[in-house]
């Protein structure tokens, strides 16, 4: 039994789907609604709630045409504004080293930073849904808390990558090549941040009551981890207790890689390869990507874990 | 395993393959349940039952435990002690199966106002697993319902806040749920929005065998419950249908405006054994049979009467007779007593 029992008082929308039963009816205000049963509990049903999750973040991204160019300002101005003011500055020194160096220098940087503010903006705004009251509409539904977290971390994570992808189009305004090679590697490892980071701000916000909150988080949380990974200068000769710093930042081990990347694909002279090409190192030992990028993974897993965990209580 | 079947509406109680259980026809059963927020008990042991099909109102001052009984029973707050069993089902034990069987609306907006109407509702409809065949013909059935059909697709921020609110309701009844719960749904309205909700909330009482509960502080609106429980300080003071609790109080009220108000009061209190009290508007005096007292009163009181005018008890008369003030003055003894508490602000978020 399925559709043939939905009683005929049924008012369908015409254009609505396959198996609608469009049973043409009497004035809309005499059909009495007709019943659904309600599934539920079923792992398809989590599968569904983060389908549905993720794709509000997004419906609501791409209606916000305005906040997606704000959040473009910023990366723009550190790029092409400070970017060439201290490139004149930096590149003075090189042998040959010309000033477009210093601004390929900080793509990697830029890119890292808009994956991370977008990504926290995104999870961070469940304290909005809790202000306004959608957060209670989606705790009261018949799914797992879980799944409502993973779907938020997917969505904020999309949202973050798309961002960040437009800062990757004008990279090449600063010599940074279109090769498809990298812009793959770049999306793999802007995606890999995205999550990680959205399940940082889910986790934040899960103890977050007020929207206030939202600028601790920025002054304690996003800031000091932009400023200490290296997005804006190279991760050598540092004083040791900056270079302790950044060696605990996990956002360091996000720019590193794709600032490998960026430089794999880049013709630049030895002392410059040399000066920005610096990886993050521990004790001398230059650490693979492919352990900055587990570690990444780790990191998000366990802010993940910890994001359902607080989600998944009831008082 | 085959698919549910689609059932209308109006068989709820039979046999139900999909594994309901509503013994003896009743929708809510609650016994002795409490909430302590720290050191506060905010719901302190109510018991109630609720047949299935009954509309069944809270009847209280802001702060007396309402919205907290509400949020346990929709699985949102967990009780400190007592149980709780909707549709057939422990609220603690077994919340998903709950939460499968009722729809809410809250007390403020729970909306994205950045989706449309209908995204809100197909947001809904998703996360609730309303099979995909029965999503737009549901979906039009209760815009329909609410008449919002026509703006579906503006986005929720364009509208009021009555329009907002039915399309709560709407989305409550979307997944065609056992128990509807509506939590002060005519808070923050003006009254013609007010009425207009009432309509709403009415007609679906006819249409379809709901079982409603609701809280509200508007005695007017408790009239149209079925069954009204008057909670205060979080517990229930008495609970019955709204003309037995009427009833219950037994007295009208009569009051005149006389030629001489003092010789009128002797009089009375003489030949009536009633006490009246005088006030800027005349005498007030309550009477058990309003009709049968006043011919009476006019042939044997010797002082001219301008103006009678006879009232029936309301639920103001009962929420005071059973409480001893006002529910006004309880809401401002209420907030007083709350609003500074982060126990309950923490709760009310949630």
């Amino acid at each position: 039994m399925s559709d043939a029992a939905t009683p005929a008082e049924v008012v369908g929308a015409a254009a609505a789907g396959p198996a609608a039963p469009a049973v043409g009816a009497a004035g809309p205000h005499r059909a009495a609604p007709a019943a659904v049963r309600v599934a539920g509990g079923r792992w398809q049903d989590d599968v569904r709630a983060v389908h549905v999750v993720w794709r509000r973040e997004l419906i609501r991204f791409s209606r916000n045409r305005l906040r997606i160019i704000t959040a473009l300002v910023q990366p723009v101005l550190f790029l092409f504004v400070l970017g060439t003011g201290l490139s004149s500055l930096v590149g003075r020194g090189l042998p040959g080293g010309g000033g477009g160096d210093f601004r390929t220098f900080m793509v990697p940087g830029v890119v890292a930073m808009t994956v991370l503010f977008t990504a926290i903006f995104s999870s961070v705004s469940i304290v909005w849904d809790r202000e306004f009251g959608f957060l209670r509409e989606m705790l009261v539904a018949p799914v797992r808390r879980g799944a409502l977290v993973v779907g938020k971390c997917a969505g904020g994570a999309t949202v973050a990558t798309v961002q960040a992808l437009i800062m990757v189009a004008l990279a090449g305004a600063v010599d940074v090549p279109y090769s498809p090679v990298l812009i793959f590697t770049l999306i793999g490892e802007m995606l890999l941040a995205a999550v990680t980071i959205t399940a940082l701000g889910t986790a934040l916000a899960s103890r977050m009551a007020q929207v206030e909150s939202f600028q601790v988080v920025m002054q304690f949380v996003v800031l000091p981890l932009f400023f200490l990974s290296g997005a804006l200068f190279p991760l050598r000769a540092l004083p040791a207790w900056l270079a302790a710093l950044t060696k605990i930042d996990p956002l360091a081990y996000i720019v590193d890689p794709m600032r490998r990347a960026v430089f794999a694909h880049v013709h630049t002279t030895p002392a410059v390869a040399h000066l920005f090409g610096a990886t993050m190192t521990w004790d001398g030992w230059p650490v693979p990507v492919g352990l900055e990028l587990g570690m990444t993974a780790a990191f998000g897993a366990v802010l993940l874990v910890i994001a359902i965990l607080a989600f998944g209580r009831t008082d | 395993m085959p698919a549910p079947a689609p059932r209308s509406s109006v068989d709820v109680q039979p046999a139900d393959p999909t594994g309901d259980r509503q013994p003896g026809g009743v929708a809510i059963e609650v016994v002795d349940l409490v909430r302590r927020f720290g050191d506060m008990e905010a719901v302190r042991g109510v018991s109630f039952s609720v047949a299935q099909g009954e509309t069944f109102g809270f009847l209280g001052p802001n702060g007396a435990g309402k919205s907290t009984t509400i949020s346990m029973l929709c699985t949102l707050l967990n009780p400190s002690g007592g149980t709780a069993r909707v549709a057939g089902y422990d609220v603690l034990a077994e919340r998903a199966e709950v939460r499968k069987r009722i729809g809410l609306v809250f007390q403020d907006a729970t909306l994205d106002d950045y989706l449309t109407a209908q995204e809100n509702l197909r947001f809904h409809a998703e996360l609730y697993g309303v099979p995909r065949s029965q999503t737009a013909g549901r979906l039009s059935d209760v815009l329909q319902m609410v008449g919002l059909w026509d703006r579906r697709d503006s986005l929720v921020r364009t509208f009021s806040g009555g329009m907002k609110r039915r399309l709560e309701i709407a989305r409550g009844l979307l997944h065609s749920p056992r128990v509807l719960f509506l939590d002060e749904p005519t808070v923050g309205l003006d009254p013609q929005t007010r009425a207009h909700i009432w309509d709403y909330i009415n007609d679906l009482r006819r249409r379809e065998a709901i079982t409603m509960f609701l809280t509200t502080h508007y005695m007017d609106e408790a009239e149209n419950c079925d069954r009204i429980a008057i909670i205060d300080q979080g517990k229930i003071v008495v609970q019955d249908t709204p003309e037995a609790l009427k009833a219950s109080v037994g007295r009208d009220r009569v009051q005149i405006q006389t030629a001489d108000d003092d010789t009128a009061l002797a009089v009375l209190r003489a030949r009536f054994d009633l006490d009246g009290a005088k006030s800027e508007g005349g005498i007030t005096i309550y009477v058990a049979q309003g009709e049968a007292f006043v011919p009476r009163l006019f042939a044997e009181l010797g002082v001219a009467i301008r103006s009678v005018s006879i009232a029936r008890p309301t639920l103001d008369d009962v929420f005071m007779s059973y409480t001893g003030r006002t529910i006004r003055d309880a809401e401002a003894s209420a907030s007083e007593r709350m609003s500074n508490t982060p126990w309950m602000r923490a709760a009310r978020r949630r």
